[in-house]
């Protein structure tokens, strides 16, 4: 719809770095909070980390072993389909390349499981070489639960419904299949650069 | 969240529709509802929002989501005329334009329906828990509208949290709807100020006051509650320690950490 004009609209939020604002997006300096139903709880004896699927062989991590595999520290933009942006977020995690090194596995896709039952859809390629990790720590502080502590993964490039809170493992898969919100009107791949914030966007 | 539902949207692409402002009236001091044609829209289920989007003259866009207050009806020309019900935040860039500015014969660009899951339909049963805090009520009243329309039998609850009386949004219309219905009770709570003759509940929604005014678990009534984040935290965690089912919970939640 090129050319349309909001008579009266002129807009007092323009981000001062729109380099960085994907088209829609506008900076938030809060960490709202959207999920779908309650926040799990559980204790972090009760919690683990699987790989399961198409694979050699199931993987699995206690909390204990996973706090001791390789960790890293980065810093992320933040995009959500509801609109708002973060910018310069600081997590700290485990790598999915870490996780699946030494995995044999032609799977094409991952499906990220969590507790709650949320699921989500994600190309092997964006969860990989770098992309994604799965994170306990953010700002310097556990993660919070109504952030998806004690864990959930991150996936920055894409919209945040990606980065499942409370996840619990991933299910590698050798066809894509829609998760919880790609089966419900949401985008399935979920780019924020181009957009991609529903079917066929 | 164990189940996904079925799939709502088609296949085709949501496109931006221009939009007409037919009325614009006030709710409340700070909320307004905007009655809108929507030349093409093809209806929604209650609970489900919208997409709007400005566009200013150097062609800077701001888009944010409104709920869609109106129930959705099958005939033209009622089917292209919905309700958003806006609340005015004051550092806000869109709804400050949206409540201040907007007139009627004005045009906005809008797309949807958006959301599949925060949605009720008679079809899905009850009995019906509601619980809305502040403008968290847009989408239930969407549910109570539909419910009103189609099937009073379903039986409903509405625990709707303001912070003053004046506050309250839809309170005539509420009014009205239970004076003529036994199977809904809508019950309020004050948390900032209230009328010296003021009867009702006057603390935030906690564990007590869910026990008391929602269908027990054993009953298995379906749950949604909208508003602010902390409020929807509070509550959607005293749900589950009162025995409610997890997978029962639905939540929306909006603005910033803080109300």
């Amino acid at each position: 719809m090129g050319g349309f004009l909001t008579r009266g609209f002129r807009g007092k939020h323009r981000p001062a770095d729109p380099a960085r604002i994907p088209p829609g997006q506008y900076e938030t300096h809060d960490f709202p909070v959207l999920s779908a139903g309650p926040t799990p709880r559980l204790r972090l004896a009760d919690w683990d980390f699987r790989l399961t699927g198409s694979l050699d062989a199931e993987r699995r991590w206690t909390w204990d072993e996973f706090q001791k595999l390789p960790r890293e520290r980065f810093t992320r933009d933040i995009h959500c389909v509801t609109k708002w942006s973060k910018l310069d977020t600081e997590w700290e995690g485990v790598s999915v390349d870490t996780l699946l090194a030494g995995v044999a596995t032609k799977a094409t896709h991952v499906v990220a499981f969590c507790d709650g039952g949320y699921t989500t859809n994600l190309p092997i390629e964006d969860v990989t070489q770098g992309k994604a990790w799965i994170v306990d720590t953010y700002g310097g502080h556990p993660l919070d639960p109504e952030h998806g502590g004690p864990a959930r993964l991150l996936v920055p490039h894409l919209y945040l419904w990606k980065s499942a809170k409370w996840v619990r493992g991933l299910r590698l898969a050798d066809a894509d299949e829609p998760g919880f919100w790609e089966a419900l009107g949401y985008h399935n791949h979920g780019d924020p650069w181009r957009e991609e914030r529903y079917w066929n966007d | 969240m164990t189940d996904v539902p079925r799939a709502t949207l088609g296949v085709a692409r949501l496109i931006w529709r221009e939009a007409e402002a037919l009325e614009i009236f006030s709710e409340t001091p700070r909320v307004k509802t905007l009655r809108l044609r929507v030349p093409g829209w093809m209806g929604h289920r209650p609970g489900q929002h919208v997409d709007v989007r400005l566009t200013a003259e150097d062609g800077y866009q701001a888009e944010r989501s409104y709920s869609v207050a109106s129930a959705p009806r099958a005939d033209l020309p009622a089917r292209e005329i919905i309700e958003l019900t806006v609340e005015r935040l004051s550092d806000g860039e869109v709804s400050p334009y949206l409540t201040d500015e907007l007139r009627p014969g004005d045009r906005i660009e809008l797309r949807g329906p958006i959301g599949g899951y925060f949605t009720w339909e008679i079809g899905d049963g009850g009995p019906l828990a509601l619980v809305a805090g502040g403008s968290g009520i847009v989408p239930l009243m969407a549910m109570l509208r539909h419910r009103a329309a189609a099937a009073p039998r379903v039986r409903a609850v509405l625990l709707h949290s303001s912070r003053r009386f004046e506050e309250i949004i839809y309170r005539k219309e509420l009014e009205s709807m239970t004076a003529e219905d036994p199977n809904l009770r809508v019950v309020h709570t004050l948390t900032r100020e209230w009328p010296e003759n003021w009867r009702g509940e006057r603390r935030r929604i906690a564990f007590a006051m869910l026990q008391a005014t929602l269908p027990a678990p054993a009953e298995k009534p379906l749950l949604y509650v909208c508003g602010p984040t902390e409020m929807v935290e509070s509550v959607a965690t005293a749900l589950v320690d009162l025995g409610h089912d997890p997978a029962r919970v639905k939540t929306e939640r909006f603005g910033p950490s803080g109300e």
